[in-house]
């Protein structure tokens, strides 16, 4: 087992006022495991992310990595966000050779290892350019490749195509899936959009919303070596459906004028 | 095919996509007749219309519109030209007395003169001296602690109540007491020049520095990086170009301090020049010394705007 979430809950106080984001999530995530998180915004889908990344501590539960406590960031879980927060100063390469730096590997080792997540991500003719200079989508490949050189046991995404426009978006998807493929990495991945999470996930898990909680939990069972095509198959339609009926009866709390009319 | 794009429908000729057309229309018109379409809304008076924008006559008048080069560069020479024109006019006239107001010529004669007996020079230096001391001085005291206050939130805590009352005191009240404390010299006009710059530079620095967005922050700590680093290798180097600019906007202010405190006591520098020229009533060496000061300054914040393009080139 990799990653492991024990009766997890966490409370935000803005002004005074408490309110549960996550309360009592239980999740097993295995080696190599690709799950992806799905649910309506304020279902505490962020919030996971950022306690499996240590950047906050739970009110309640634990968090653990091969067993050990989860107390703090570190590079064995990387992580991206959706706007990317790549280093602006810095040239692509040397946005994805950042880590590298820090354990103090040379040059020539650092340059071996940057050059081939800049060839798996499709970077290698924008190596010398500035973040400003890249498109969506190149933007979102340099987090990744940056986050994996580090070779985190975890690879944290946070929506990280929810920015992206469809094309590019499902440019991305089939390269994240080369990369998990690829590298072996374990995958968490949080999105909003269910079509992407049952095309990426082995398996999906649904979270409610008010106080986010863990609804559902469903096995993919697509092939492995799925491509675009396979959106458009029954099987994958009738579970893509199944799910947004999920998200949307755990959505059901927020009241609003579409859901009343319906 | 070729031609503008149709509408899809299984027409071809020209009568039938007219009769699709017409169908569309009726389709529409019934729907609107059963009340589907459009009728949610109350019944209010109808909006009065505005006039869509009108053309400008001009590229002159229209708000954020680019200009050519030539007409750029013709704007920035009328700049400095216009006045001098109105001036040359008002001292040639004869309107102004030339002991209140010398010609160009005049100023320019006293200021050649300045210079060929090297007593301009020696002025420049000793004023651009006690800028540097001073200056670099302030900047060694604020970029520490601004850092320290945009970084740590018990730094801001701490020395964000004070500092934001100490700049209101105007640093120009303080040159009494410095006279007692530190005498008329050097040291009284460096602290002055400190004193004023000081803390606008540690707020401006901070507030830079708070500007680092956390996600950058929080993204180093996932690829394995320190606080010690997080400070050293994102805070700093995100901060820069905005640091470089507090600078400009304070080597201003420092430059303008400097001439003050000269006027007031020193045994010399341009200021000091100024206040004994003023005793002869040598106009002309005024304004040749306030053209030194002006453009001496122009080439102080040419200078930094430089080095700010060069360091803060990715920035949007």
């Amino acid at each position: 087992m990799t990653l492991e979430l024990r009766g997890v809950a966490m409370d935000y106080t803005v002004r005074g006022k408490v309110t549960r984001a996550l309360d009592g999530v239980d999740l097993e995530v295995l080696r190599g495991e690709f799950v992806c998180v799905v649910g309506a915004s304020g279902s505490g889908k962020s919030t996971l992310l950022s306690l499996v990344a240590g950047l906050t501590k739970p009110t309640e539960g634990g968090i653990f990595l091969e067993g050990a406590p989860v107390t703090g960031p570190g590079p064995d879980r990387g992580l991206v966000f959706q706007a990317g927060a790549l280093y602006p100063w810095r040239s692509v390469e040397r946005n994805v050779s950042f880590g590298l730096e820090l354990l103090g590997l040379d040059a020539a080792e650092r340059a071996r290892r940057v050059d081939w997540y800049l060839e798996e991500t499709g970077l290698a003719a924008v190596r010398k350019s500035l973040p400003k200079q890249l498109s969506g989508g190149q933007k979102q490949r340099v987090a990744i490749a940056r986050a994996l050189a580090c070779e985190p046991e975890v690879l944290l995404l946070d929506e990280p195509f929810g920015a992206l426009d469809v094309q590019t978006k499902e440019d991305m998807q089939v390269l994240i899936r080369q990369i998990w493929a690829d590298t072996g990495t374990t995958v968490l991945m949080v999105t909003h959009d269910v079509e992407e999470a049952v095309f990426l996930g082995g398996r999906v898990v649904v979270l409610a919303s008010d106080p986010g909680r863990i609804a559902a939990d469903v096995e993919v069972g697509l092939p492995a070596g799925r491509d675009l095509a396979v959106k458009r198959e029954p099987e994958f339609l009738a579970l893509r459906a199944r799910i947004e009926d999920l998200v949307r009866e755990q959505h059901r709390g927020h009241v609003s004028r579409v859901s009343a009319v319906e | 095919m070729t031609g503008p794009i149709q509408r899809t429908t299984s027409a071809s000729t020209a009568d039938e996509r007219a009769a699709v057309e017409l169908e569309a229309e009726d389709r529409l018109a019934e729907e609107h007749e059963a009340g589907h379409v459009g009728k949610a809304r109350p019944d209010w008076a109808p909006l009065p219309r505005r006039a869509g924008l009108k053309p400008t006559a001009s590229p002159l008048l229209s708000l954020r519109t680019p200009i050519s080069p030539r007409l750029k560069w013709l704007l920035g020479v009328l700049s400095f030209l216009v006045p001098l024109v109105v001036w040359s006019a008002l001292a040639v006239s004869g309107w102004v007395d030339s002991t209140f107001l010398p010609s160009p010529g005049a100023v320019l004669k006293a200021g050649l003169d300045m210079a060929g007996t090297g007593e301009l020079f020696t002025d420049l230096w000793a004023t651009l001296q006690r800028v540097l001391y001073g200056f670099a001085l302030a900047i060694a005291v604020s970029v520490p602690l601004g850092i320290a206050m945009g970084s740590y939130t018990a730094g801001q805590a701490f020395f964000e109540p004070l500092i934001g009352l100490l700049r209101y005191l105007p640093a120009t009240a303080f040159v009494p007491l410095l006279m007692i404390w530190l005498g008329v010299d050097e040291p009284s006009k460096i602290a002055i020049l400190f004193i004023g710059t000081v803390f606008y530079n540690t707020l401006m620095t901070a507030d830079v520095v708070r500007a680092v967005p956390n996600s950058l922050i929080d993204v180093s700590y996932t690829l394995g990086a320190r606080r010690g680093e997080v400070l050293r290798k994102i805070i700093v180097p995100h901060a820069l170009p905005g640091m470089i600019d507090a600078v400009r906007v304070n080597a201003a202010a420092a430059w303008n301090l400097v001439v003050v405190a000269e006027l007031l006591a020193a045994p010399s520098g341009l200021g000091k020049r100024i206040s004994l020229s003023q005793r002869f009533l040598a106009t002309d060496k005024i304004f040749a010394l306030l053209v030194v000061i002006g453009l001496a300054g122009l080439t102080i914040d040419i200078l930094l705007r430089i080095t700010r393009e060069r360091v803060g080139k990715w920035t949007a």
